[in-house]
C-alpha cells in the first residue's frame, strides 16, 4: 500500500510543573516540543534518543493516551486527537502498545489465558468458545505452549513474558504497534529471540511499527527509517543506513560513535560529548543540542536551527546545512 | 604481570531456599594481575555479581553461604579472614562500583560528608584533610562545580554525575583492585562512554586491577584484557579479549555473539539461542548449557566436563576433548 498510516504533525506535549512556594506560577518541561514525522505501510520507524528525551512521551501522545498541547496526529486519514471516546476505542483496535516492563504490564491476578480473553472481551470480538479459540491461536503464533494459558505472569521468565504481552497486543488484530523500549529488560540471547519474533509477526500481518528504544544496534536492525530525538525535538530522521553512514547531525554522530563495538580491534576516534542532557524544564536558547556541540557558532546560541533536507528523506536540524 | 592480585580457586556459593539448596556458584577460578581488566559476562542469573560480593565478603548470610573454595588476596584468604580484618581491606584495598548509583549512596548525606567518610575511616584523616581530599577526588573524576558538588545530595546530581562520585568513593583509597558491577547499565550511552573512559584512564594512572562485570559485549571487547564467560554459576570459557571475540570456542560463547545486532554489515536474521536460562536448582546432570546447544551429544547429558586448553583458551566443552590439554 502507498501512502503513510501516520502522519505527526507539529505535535507538542508539555507538562506544567507549579512552583514549590507560589503554586501559581506554573512551568512547563517540554517533553515534546514541535515534533513531525510520517510512517508508511509496513515500514518500522525507529526512534532513538536518551533518557528524557522524550521518546516515550511520543508514543503514548501518538496513541492519545496523554493530553496533547496542539499538533495533529493523523492515523488513516482520521485526527486522532479530535477523536471522541467511540471512536478513538475503534481506533485503539488498530493500534496497540508494547511495553518495556513486562512484568508491570500483566496484571499478576490474571491467568496469561485471561488476560488475552479480556482484550477480546472488551473489544466484542467473538462469543466465548470462539474467543477460546482465538486465544489459543495467538499463544501459539508468539511460540508459547497452551499449558501458559493457565499460568500467572510470576511463573514465567522475563522473554515469556514479553511473548505473551505481543500476544496480547496481537489479539485485536492491528495495524500499526508502538513497542516501547521491548527488548530492554531482557537478556541478550533473548533479546534476539523476541526481534526475530517481532520480525517475523511484522511480514506475517504487514504491521507497522513505531520501535522506541535507546540501543541503537537494535534499532538499526529492525528499522526501516530512524529517526533521532533531543530534549523534545527530533534533530534528524533519515533510512537507517543512510543515517549510519552518512549522520549529519553533531548528536548523531557523538551517540553513533559512543556505541560500544563488539571488536576488541576496533578503536576509532570517539567523540566524548561534555556534560550532561540540560533539563527539558528549562531548555538551552538557540539549538537544544548548542550545551555540548563541538561545533556550536555563534547562531546556534541564538537561533533555533530549521530543517535542512539533505534528500532522500533525510532530514536534520543543525545549523551546518 | 605474573604477580597476581587476586586468586580464586574452587569458589563455590551457596544460596538456601527452605530446605532447598540452590548453588549460585560452582567450583569457579579465576586470577587477576596488577593492571589487568578481567570481563565477567554473562545473562541474568549466571552468577556474576554473586561472585563479586563474595570477594567483598558481601553475600548475605543467611540465605548465601560461601561453602568451599580459596580467595588469596596477598598472603591472606578473604574467605578465612576475620570480619575486622575484612573490614579494613573492603573500601581500601579491594573497592567496588555498583550498577544503581542512587541505590548505593545515602540519601541523607550530602556528597562530600560521604567521600570524606571514606577517608577518615581507612586513612584516620581529620575531618578537615578528608574534606580537601575529597574534592581533590572529585576533581580527579572530572566533576563539574566540585566544591558546589560537596555541598549537595545524591538526589541532586544526574546518574552519570553519581556514577562518577561512586568512582571517586571507590577510587579514594587507591584500592589494588576495583569491582565494577555493570557500572554503566542503568546510564545512557554517551554518559556510558564518558565512565567507560573514566574508569580506564583512572586504572592507568593507578595501575589497578578491575574485575568488570556486564552483560554488554561491547563494553567488555572495549575494556577488557581477559575475559571469562559466566553461564549457570560456571566459567564455561576463558580467554583474553582478541581470542574470545575472533575465535569464540564455547557454542554458548559463539552464540551470545552471534545473537547481538552489529551496526556494520547488512540486515540478516538474528542468531537466536533456543530456549531460556534454566531456573537455578533445576539444573541437571552434564554440561550446563546442554538444554540449549546445538551441539548437544550423549556425553554432554552425563557428565560435566572440565575445561580444556585450546589454543589461547580455556573452555569447558566436550567438543573439544582430545584437541586440547585437560585443565
Amino acid at each position: 500500500m502507498i501512502g503513510n498510516i501516520l502522519e505527526v504533525k507539529d505535535l507538542k506535549v508539555h507538562f506544567p510543573v507549579k512552583g514549590e512556594l507560589i503554586p501559581k506560577n506554573v512551568s512547563y518541561v517540554k517533553a515534546v516540543d514541535g515534533i513531525s514525522f510520517n510512517i508508511g505501510y509496513a515500514e518500522t520507524l525507529g526512534l532513538v534518543g536518551e533518557s528524557g528525551c522524550g521518546k516515550s512521551t511520543t508514543g503514548r501522545a501518538v496513541l492519545n493516551m496523554m493530553k496533547v498541547n496542539s499538533g495533529q496526529v493523523i492515523f488513516e486519514g482520521r485526527d486522532i486527537l479530535k477523536s471522541n471516546r467511540n471512536e478513538l476505542k475503534k481506533i485503539r483496535k488498530d493500534m496497540q502498545l508494547i511495553f518495556q516492563d513486562p512484568f508491570g504490564s500483566l496484571n499478576p491476578r490474571m491467568t496469561i489465558g485471561s488476560t488475552l480473553e479480556e482484550v477480546l472481551y472488551v473489544h466484542h470480538l467473538g462469543d466465548k468458545s470462539q474467543r477460546q479459540k482465538k486465544v489459543n491461536e495467538l499463544i501459539d503464533m508468539v511460540g508459547l505452549s497452551k499449558d501458559y494459558l493457565s499460568r500467572y505472569p510470576h511463573e514465567f521468565s522475563g522473554g515469556q513474558r514479553q511473548r505473551a504481552v505481543i500476544a496480547r497486543a496481537l489479539a485485536v488484530k492491528p495495524k500499526f504497534i508502538i513497542c516501547d523500549e521491548p527488548v530492554s529488560a531482557l537478556d541478550v540471547s533473548i533479546q534476539s529471540q523476541i526481534i526475530n519474533l517481532l520480525e517475523e509477526l511484522q511480514r506475517s500481518f504487514n504491521l507497522t511499527y513505531l520501535f522506541i528504544a535507546h540501543d541503537l544496534s537494535v534499532v538499526k536492525h529492525i528499522s526501516s527509517r530512524i529517526a533521532v530525538m533531543y530534549l523534545g525535538r527530533i534533530v534528524e530522521i533519515a533510512e537507517s543506513d543512510e543515517l549510519f553512514k552518512r549522520a549529519a547531525h553533531p548528536y548523531t554522530k557523538a551517540l553513533l560513535s559512543s556505541i560500544p563495538v563488539c571488536d576488541p580491534d576496533f578503536r576509532k576516534d570517539r567523540i566524548l560529548l561534555e556534560g550532561d542532557m540540560p533539563s527539558p524544564a528549562n531548555p538551552p536558547k538557540g539549538c537544544r543540542f548548542h550545551t555540548r556541540c563541538i561545533y556550536a557558532k555563534e547562531i546556534c546560541l541564538m537561533k533555533e536551527p530549521v530543517s535542512a533536507n539533505l534528500g532522500n528523506g533525510h532530514m536534520v536540524e543543525c545549523h551546518l546545512y | 604481570m605474573d604477580e597476581f592480585v587476586l586468586e580464586v580457586r574452587d569458589l563455590s556459593i551457596c544460596f538456601y531456599s527452605g530446605r532447598k539448596e540452590i548453588p549460585a556458584v560452582e567450583n569457579l577460578s579465576f586470577n587477576i594481575s596488577k593492571g589487568e581488566t578481567l570481563g565477567i559476562v554473562g545473562e541474568s542469573g549466571s552468577g556474576k555479581t554473586v561472585t563479586s560480593l563474595s570477594i567483598m565478603q558481601l553475600i548475605p548470610n543467611p540465605p548465601g553461604k560461601i561453602t568451599g573454595g580459596e580467595m588469596i588476596f596477598g598472603s591472606l584468604d578473604l574467605l578465612k579472614a576475620d570480619d575486622d580484618i575484612i573490614r579494613q581491606i573492603r573500601g581500601n584495598n579491594i573497592s567496588m562500583i555498583f550498577q544503581e548509583p542512587m541505590t548505593s549512596l545515602n540519601p541523607v548525606y550530602t556528597i562530600g560528608e560521604q567521600l570524606s567518610e571514606v577517608f577518615s575511616t581507612h586513612q584516620k584523616l581529620s575531618k578537615k584533610e578528608s574534606m580537601k581530599r575529597s574534592l581533590e577526588m572529585l576533581k580527579q573524576v572530572k566533576i563539574p562545580l566540585a566544591e558546589k558538588r560537596m555541598k549537595q545530595y545524591p538526589h541532586e546530581l544526574s546518574g552519570g554525575m553519581r556514577q562518577r562520585v561512586m568512582i571517586a568513593m571507590a577510587l579514594a583509597c587507591m584500592p589494588e583492585i576495583l569491582i565494577a558491577d555493570e557500572p554503566t547499565t542503568a546510564l545512557d550511552v554517551t554518559i556510558q562512554s564518558q565512565i567507560l573512559h573514566l574508569i580506564r584512564e583512572m586504572k592507568e594512572k593507578m595501575n589497578t586491577a578491575v574485575i568488570l562485570i556486564t552483560h554488554n559485549m561491547g563494553v567488555v571487547a572495549e575494556m577488557a584484557d581477559n575475559v571469562m564467560v559466566m553461564y549457570c554459576g560456571r566459567a564455561l570459557e576463558y580467554a583474553d579479549v582478541r581470542t574470545l571475540f575472533k575465535e569464540p570456542k564455547h557454542p554458548y560463547t559463539i552464540g551470545l555473539l552471534n545473537s547481538i545486532p552489529r551496526i556494520k554489515g547488512g540486515r540478516r536474521k538474528l542468531y537466536a539461542i533456543k530456549g531460556s536460562v534454566p531456573v537455578p536448582g533445576e539444573v541437571t546432570a552434564g554440561c550446563r548449557f546442554n538444554s540449549r546447544c546445538e551441539d548437544v551429544f550423549e556425553k554432554c547429558r552425563i557428565e560435566e566436563p572440565p575445561f580444556f586448553e585450546v589454543g589461547a583458551s580455556k573452555v569447558r566443552c566436550w567438543k573439544y576433548e582430545g584437541k586440547g590439554v585437560t585443565v
